[in-house]
Formats: C-alpha cells, sequence, structure tokens
C-alpha cells in the first residue's frame, strides 16, 4: 500500500473504527436494541424495510433536488434582476433577509396549514436554500474587474455581451460556492418541515418515518432513517464539489476546490 | 508629425467628483498621429482621470474633448493584466474583435499576428494562472494591438513588473510602436522610462491635476538599451526629474 493510497483511505478507516467501537459497546454492555442498537442491526434494519425506508427516502430526495433547483433559478433569476436595477433590489433585499433569519421550523406549521404537504415541504426547503445562492449570486455579478468593464465599455458591448461574456463568468465560482451550501441546507429544510408534517400525521419522507417510528420505538429503524438522510448530504456536497471542481477546472480557484 | 490634424484634442478640460474637489483642471493637449506621448507625475495628480477622458470612458465636467472617429480604434492597457482568468491567452486577444462582432475567419488571423507580435504566439492556449506577470501584460498588450488601433493607451503598464521584464518590455513597445505607426499615450511615474520612449513628456502636478512643463526628446525610433546612457538621456532624466520636484513643491503637502 502507498503511502498516498493510505492518507486516502484514513477517513474510511477513522469511520470504520468508530463503527468497530459502537458494536463493541453494544455487544459488550448487552445493550437492548431500544436503547442503542448495534450497527449490524442497523444495516439489518436498512435490508429488511427496504421498501419503505427507500419510498421515503425518494419522496424527500425528489423534495430537496426540486427546492435545489428552484432556488438555484430563482436566486439567479433574483440577483440579475438587482444587478440590472439598483431600486428593485432595495426593494426586495429586506423581505428576502426576513425570511432567512425567521428559522424555517417556526415557518413550517404555518405553511402546512396554508399548503398541501408537499408544497409545503417544498416552499420551506427552497426557502432555507434560497437565500446563499441569492447572495452568492448578487455578490458574483458584482466581482467584476473594473479594468475588463471599462474594456468591454470602450469596444461598445451591448448589455447582453457584458452579461454573457463578463458577468456570468465573473459569478460562476460564487454561485458554485452557493450551491455547494445551498444543497446541504435545501435538504435541512426538507427535514424541518417533514418533521412539522410527520408531527401531525401527514407527510412521507424520512423525518416522517422518524417520528413515526419514534412513536412506536422502533430506533433501529430511526437509526436507519438517519443513515440514509446523512448519506444523502454526504451524496449532495460530494456533487456540487464535483461538479464546481468540473466547471472551473481551468481556473486557479477549480484546483482549490477540495472535498473537505 | 502632422500637427495639424491632432488625433485627439484637450481644451480646458475640467474634471471634478461628486464632492466638487477638482482632478483635472484646465488640461490642454493633443496627440499627432503617431506621436508617442508619456504623461508622468506623482501618484493622485489624475493622470489615470486623463488617460480615462482620452478613452472616453470618463465624461469632463467641463472643456472640449476631440477623440478618434469611429473607425479610429483605440487599444488600452491597465496597470494590472485585467486578463479574464477563465479564457486561454487566445480568447483574452480575442475579446476585442468579438465585442465588435468580427468574422471567425479573420478573427484567428489577427488574434494570432497580435500574439506574434508580442512573441508569444506559442502560448496562444495559455489560461493566464499558466503565464509569469510579464507574459500577462503582453497578452493585454496584444489584446490592445489586435484592434489595430490608431492610439494605444498606457496606464502605467510596467509599474507591477521587475526590472528586467520591465526594460524588455519597454523595448519591445519602443519597436512595436515605430513598426506600426499608431499613436500611444503612456501613463508613468518613472522618469527614465518616459524619456526613453516617449518623444513628448508632460509634467502633471496634482490637487488639482493639471500640466506644468513639456519635455520634447528629439531621438529617433525604435530606441533600445543603448538609449539609455546616451548623454542626451541623462540630460533630460535630470531636466524632467527637476521639473517634477518642482511640482511637488508647488503641490500641498505630500
Amino acid at each position: 500500500m502507498t503511502a498516498s493510497l493510505r492518507y486516502r483511505l484514513l477517513p474510511l478507516l477513522s469511520v470504520l473504527v468508530l463503527l468497530a467501537l459502537w458494536q463493541g459497546l453494544v455487544m459488550g454492555l448487552a445493550l437492548r436494541p431500544f436503547v442503542l442498537p448495534a450497527p449490524s442491526l442497523i444495516v439489518h434494519t436498512l435490508l429488511h424495510d427496504r421498501a419503505l425506508l427507500d419510498a421515503a427516502a425518494l419522496v424527500t430526495l425528489r423534495t430537496t433536488l426540486q427546492a435545489l433547483g428552484l432556488a438555484a433559478f430563482g436566486g439567479l433569476g433574483l440577483a440579475l434582476l438587482f444587478a440590472q436595477s439598483p431600486g428593485i433590489g432595495r426593494a426586495l433585499f429586506p423581505i428576502a433577509v426576513i425570511l432567512q433569519v425567521t428559522p424555517i421550523i417556526a415557518i413550517a406549521p404555518l405553511l402546512l396549514i396554508y399548503l398541501s404537504t408537499h408544497a409545503a415541504v417544498l416552499l420551506a426547503a427552497f426557502l432555507v436554500a434560497f437565500f446563499p445562492l441569492l447572495a452568492a449570486c448578487v455578490q458574483g455579478l458584482g466581482a467584476v474587474d473594473p479594468g475588463l468593464a471599462d474594456l468591454f465599455a470602450l469596444s461598445g458591448a451591448s448589455r447582453w455581451q457584458e452579461l454573457r461574456l463578463l458577468r456570468l463568468p465573473t459569478m460562476l465560482p460564487w454561485f458554485l460556492g452557493g450551491l455547494r451550501v445551498a444543497g446541504g441546507l435545501a435538504l435541512i429544510g426538507a427535514i424541518v418541515a417533514e418533521l412539522a408534517a410527520g408531527a401531525s400525521g401527514a407527510g412521507s419522507g424520512l423525518a416522517t418515518v422518524i417520528v413515526e417510528s419514534g412513536f412506536q420505538l422502533n430506533i433501529p429503524r430511526m437509526y436507519a432513517a438517519l443513515v440514509i438522510i446523512s448519506a444523502m448530504g454526504i451524496g449532495l456536497f460530494a456533487i456540487t464539489t464535483w461538479l464546481a471542481r468540473w466547471l472551473l477546472r481551468h481556473r486557479p480557484e477549480g484546483r482549490q476546490q477540495s472535498w473537505a | 508629425m502632422n500637427a495639424a490634424t491632432p488625433l485627439v484634442a484637450l481644451e480646458r478640460v475640467g474634471l471634478s467628483f461628486g464632492n466638487g474637489a477638482p482632478v483635472l483642471q484646465e488640461v490642454s493637449l493633443s496627440v499627432a498621429k503617431g506621436e508617442f506621448l508619456a504623461l508622468i507625475g506623482a501618484s493622485g495628480c489624475g493622470k489615470s482621470t486623463l488617460l480615462r477622458v482620452m478613452a472616453g470612458l470618463q465624461q469632463p465636467t467641463s472643456g472640449r474633448v476631440a477623440r478618434p472617429q469611429a473607425s479610429d480604434n483605440i487599444g488600452i492597457v491597465f496597470q494590472d493584466a485585467t486578463l479574464m482568468p477563465w479564457a486561454s491567452a487566445f480568447d483574452n486577444v480575442a475579446l476585442p474583435l468579438r465585442l465588435r462582432h468580427t468574422p471567425r475567419a479573420a478573427l484567428h488571423d489577427r488574434v494570432m499576428t497580435a500574439l506574434a507580435q508580442v512573441g508569444l504566439a506559442d502560448r496562444a492556449a495559455a489560461r493566464p494562472h499558466e503565464l509569469s506577470g510579464g507574459m500577462k501584460m503582453r497578452v493585454a498588450l496584444a489584446r490592445a494591438l489586435v484592434v489595430e488601433p490608431s492610439l494605444l493607451l498606457l496606464d502605467e503598464p510596467f509599474a507591477a513588473l521587475d526590472e528586467i521584464t520591465r526594460l524588455r518590455l519597454s523595448d519591445d513597445l519602443s519597436s512595436l510602436q515605430a513598426k506600426l505607426g499608431m499613436a500611444v499615450v503612456f501613463v508613468t511615474h518613472a522618469v527614465s522610462e518616459s524619456v526613453a520612449l516617449a518623444d513628448r513628456v508632460l509634467v502633471m502636478a496634482r490637487a488639482p491635476g493639471r500640466i506644468m512643463a513639456q519635455f520634447t526628446v528629439d531621438a529617433p525610433h525604435p530606441r533600445h538599451q543603448d538609449f539609455r546612457q546616451a548623454a542626451a538621456f541623462l540630460t533630460m532624466v535630470a531636466e524632467v526629474s527637476a521639473s517634477l520636484r518642482q511640482t511637488l513643491h508647488a503641490g500641498d503637502d505630500l
């Protein structure tokens, strides 16, 4: 095994050690599954309850991705609008800030009253993911090199040329950074709204499974759902990081996109 | 030189920013076709602003500016290379042509010619972060030359470079100007650079920015390193330096 391979496997190793300790603790102290299920039991539950967990995971994943997509388009769109007209920016920015600073857990029950469960969960996830993308796009669009802007003006560039050839490429690293943050936040927003929905017996996502399993004291299934949520978060982070690396591969900052 | 039809003519140009403090005051100057003009002055004397006025990037608050016609292209180089970090050297140089909707067939040849003029034909595919500071500046120069400008505006283009690179680039600039024949306005705070390159050196004072003195450097182009050892060069450098020092005394605290 080469030194670099050993270095790469180090994080995996630490997780395996943790799992082994966990398994040993449960077996050594003979802990009952409803106190702390062993990793082996969680894996067993993942396989045994697969149909139920898969269906729930699909609901959560779909909501998260929809929310992220809407936030990406919405954030970019609104940022472009702000860039075109500072007046609109001044008018709308406070609303965006109010929505951002009010905890989503406090808004979710209201959304669930006014909207269908799916729409409410989607909107909650969107609201959480939207703001970092908006902020990133506004910053990125404003980060244009003034010298390059002068050069565009001197060459008689149209607004469209300036947007396409200067502002959007300048913004790209900011946008991708925002996307990375927003991916995790969209998942959190979806889970939070699902928890609120699950508390009233509605909903069908992973958080609903957690709430219902809790009512039934089915602790292993709660852990199983938790594992899937974690995996989803890791997956979203890995995909958005890889996307940033790939799109910025020709730029100096592209090689700085680390996984950590 | 054809003084009768100047390429750019500024008549008593004044410019103040919002707070009313004048940046430029009563600046009158003209640039003849093919002339190499240096603007020298302490930092903050408004020489970069003056360059922006000549380029049409900034409107003066008073006075008149007669600028080149639309058919006469203007090339500009800033203190930093200001290249698009995501684009290759080729695409950076091609930018002004693309913005002017130059047909694709003509574009390639013109970009490669401009890159060859600055000695970077073999680095067309390189990204800015793969190039040295001097090479980036050469790409910026090629980007200004690619429009075949009748007026080339240079805003302290060598200020961020090391001494050896600076000397080599200023040699190359002198050769290019002699060969291509465009007028050059060169903003600098280095006396020897201004005398080594220019036909005329204008000394500016600050607060408000105005032209204090003018020197004519009578030596043929292109000028190379050996010109910097000539007695005439050293005398002129001493004279311009003395004049520059006077502007500092005439101005306020510095």
